[in-house]
């Protein structure tokens, strides 16, 4: 700290150096910040490797265990409830790519009359989401006989607005003269979107990818709603049901269960921690 | 724009069209349709009832009190969960010790499942054992408290996970303008020598105000979704004090099943995400030229 202080004294960005104590000031609150922001997941963890006992006193040297996570996983059919997350989040973000490239090109490229009301009416979704309709929708999956199926916890938020919008903004950015060239070539629309458009918007399929996958492996509400079976429930819904069935609670086995529904996001997010955050930053862009 | 073209247009919107007018717009205008009916119940038909619904809705004193508590809920998060996020991003934007771990330590909590989230945090607000009563009885003396199982204290244990949880989340836009601010300007500013606080005041948050506007917006709506942690930890209670419309909105469709009750309360948080929206294009669309 004193010595970034000392190197960066001659640039003009620096304080004057009177300010010091302010500075040591701001850094003990934003390590006091920080460690409560990671304070309940370090909690976590002390429970998880530690005999019960040790969940709420803490002992140095209590000994360590894999114990809570075993019991975790046979107390719930955790296994299942991870491929139906798997499957799910798959098959959002192949509908959502899929969907949203067309649809996306067409409100990039083609000006035809109505477009505009159109992409408009798309916007509506960025607002009123999905989960805030679960009594109508859950209506129309009882219609369609899709009650208690992965593919109603997904259909909703396959034809995603932001991901139409920020592909949108993506393709628009793309020079007309690719495009042409691409045309004297011989290609026809499809072959410009996937030959030219696609390739040049993967750091925006990528950020996209990444928030998508986030949020509907950590999406609940509506997969708690649409889904009562344990053939269908993602991970989620299995962790909540788990954690209050009244099996006398054992933070112990809670903390284990938890970090190990996480487990995937965490260990992710901890590899690919620049791409993660650069993720979120370039899909909150405009 | 030739014909064929044209039809090819139409081809590609179609699958996306068909999703999103199914699954958002259908639904938020059956919603309205469906809250001028009664429940049907074994046998007995919908009747058209008019605005009756609403009414009732208006008499009932959870749905008022889930009404003042969504209010509170909202006022509390947005800006302290702005206001935490700024303070981050500037702190990890700068030359603090330890940045990289901290930006960390920040974010985490966006990856984690608000459910797992809620476990995690119920641990911690246990009366006695619970990490925040030994925290407090070491520091200040204090004997138990039962945070989220008393009236006083259970919406702001709530508010206080949902700030965490989306404070991280927020940064990273600031982040991310923080970034985009060219350095000539702080030069600048220094060359005149302005002060820390000034160059704030006046160089970093007038630069930062489209991002403000774009995170307001997303607080707002989270202020209205934002809701898996109390179904989880509280359930609304205890006695009301943490129901929000949403968990009511739950409670009424799928725990008593009285959809026409339910779905009169989704028009009144549908017209306030409206008021929103309408909100956001027409002060924010003008104000800020970001595109």
């Amino acid at each position: 700290m004193r010595a970034t202080a000392i190197a960066s004294a001659g640039t003009p960005q620096l304080a004057a150096p009177r300010l010091d104590v302010w500075r040591w000031i701001e850094t003990a609150a934003a390590w006091l910040f920080g460690l409560v922001w990671i304070a309940p997941l370090l909690y976590a963890v002390w429970a998880a490797i530690h005999p019960t006992g040790y969940a709420t006193s803490f002992a140095l040297f209590a000994p360590l265990t894999l114990e809570n996570f075993v019991t975790a996983w046979n107390a719930a059919p955790f296994a299942r409830y991870f491929l139906n997350t798997f499957v799910l989040v798959t098959m959002i973000l192949a509908a959502q790519f899929v969907l949203c490239t067309l649809a996306a090109f067409v409100f990039a490229r083609a000006g035809f009359r109505g477009a505009n009301v159109l992409f408009a009416l798309v916007l509506v979704q960025l607002m009123i989401t999905p989960d805030v309709l679960l009594v109508e929708n859950y209506r129309s999956m009882s219609t369609l006989g899709l009650v208690d199926t992965i593919v109603a916890i997904g259909l909703p938020y396959m034809a995603s607005a932001f991901g139409i919008f920020l592909l949108r903004q993506t393709f628009k950015q793309v020079p007309l003269e690719l495009e042409e060239a691409a045309r004297v070539e011989g290609c026809g629309t499809m072959a410009i979107l996937l030959r030219v458009y696609v390739p040049l918007a993967r750091p925006t399929y990528l950020a996209y990818g990444l928030v998508s996958v986030s949020f509907h492996w950590n999406n609940f509400l509506w997969p708690l709603v649409i889904t009562n079976s344990v053939e269908t429930r993602p991970l989620t819904v299995g962790l909540a049901v788990f954690a209050t069935l009244d099996q006398g609670i054992d933070w112990a086995i809670i903390s284990a269960a938890t970090l190990m529904t996480s487990a995937p996001l965490l260990v992710g997010f901890l590899l690919f921690q620049r791409q993660f955050v650069q993720s979120f930053m370039r899909a909150g862009i405009k | 724009m030739p014909r064929r073209t044209t039809i090819h247009a139409w081809l590609m919107l179609t699958p996306a069209l068909v999703l999103l007018f199914g699954f958002t717009h259908y639904p938020a205008v059956a919603t309205l349709w469906h809250s001028l009916f009664t429940t049907p119940r074994g046998g007995r038909p919908a009747r058209f009832v008019g605005i009756e619904n609403y009414a009732y809705l208006f008499e009932d004193p959870v749905f008022i009190q889930a009404l003042w508590n969504n209010a509170i809920y909202a006022f509390a998060t947005i800006p302290l969960s702005i206001a935490i996020a700024l303070a981050m991003a500037l702190w990890v934007n700068g030359r603090i010790a330890g940045r990289t771990a901290l930006r960390m330590a920040y974010f985490t909590p966006t990856v984690l499942p608000m459910i797992a989230v809620a476990n995690l945090w119920l641990f911690f607000y246990t009366p006695d054992y619970g990490l925040l009563d030994q925290a407090t009885a070491l520091l200040f003396g204090w004997g138990p408290t039962n945070w989220i199982g008393s009236r006083e204290t259970a919406l702001g244990a709530m508010i206080a996970v949902a700030v965490w949880k989306e404070a991280g989340f927020f940064m990273i836009f600031y982040l991310a303008a923080l970034q985009a601010i060219p350095p000539s300007l702080y030069e600048a500013a220094a060359i005149e020598g302005a002060s820390r606080a000034r160059v704030f005041w006046r160089v970093t948050l007038p630069l930062l105000g489209p991002t403000t506007l774009f995170i307001l917006v997303n607080a707002v709506i989270n202020a209205f979704r934002l809701v898996d942690h109390i179904i989880v930890m509280t359930r609304g209670g205890p006695d009301n004090a943490t129901a929000l419309l949403l968990t009511y909105i739950y409670e009424l469709g799928f725990r008593f099943w009285d959809t026409a009750s339910a779905s009169a309360l989704t028009m009144i948080l549908l017209a306030l995400l409206a008021a929103t929206a309408a909100f956001q294009f027409l002060v924010l669309e003008r104000r800020t030229h970001y595109r």
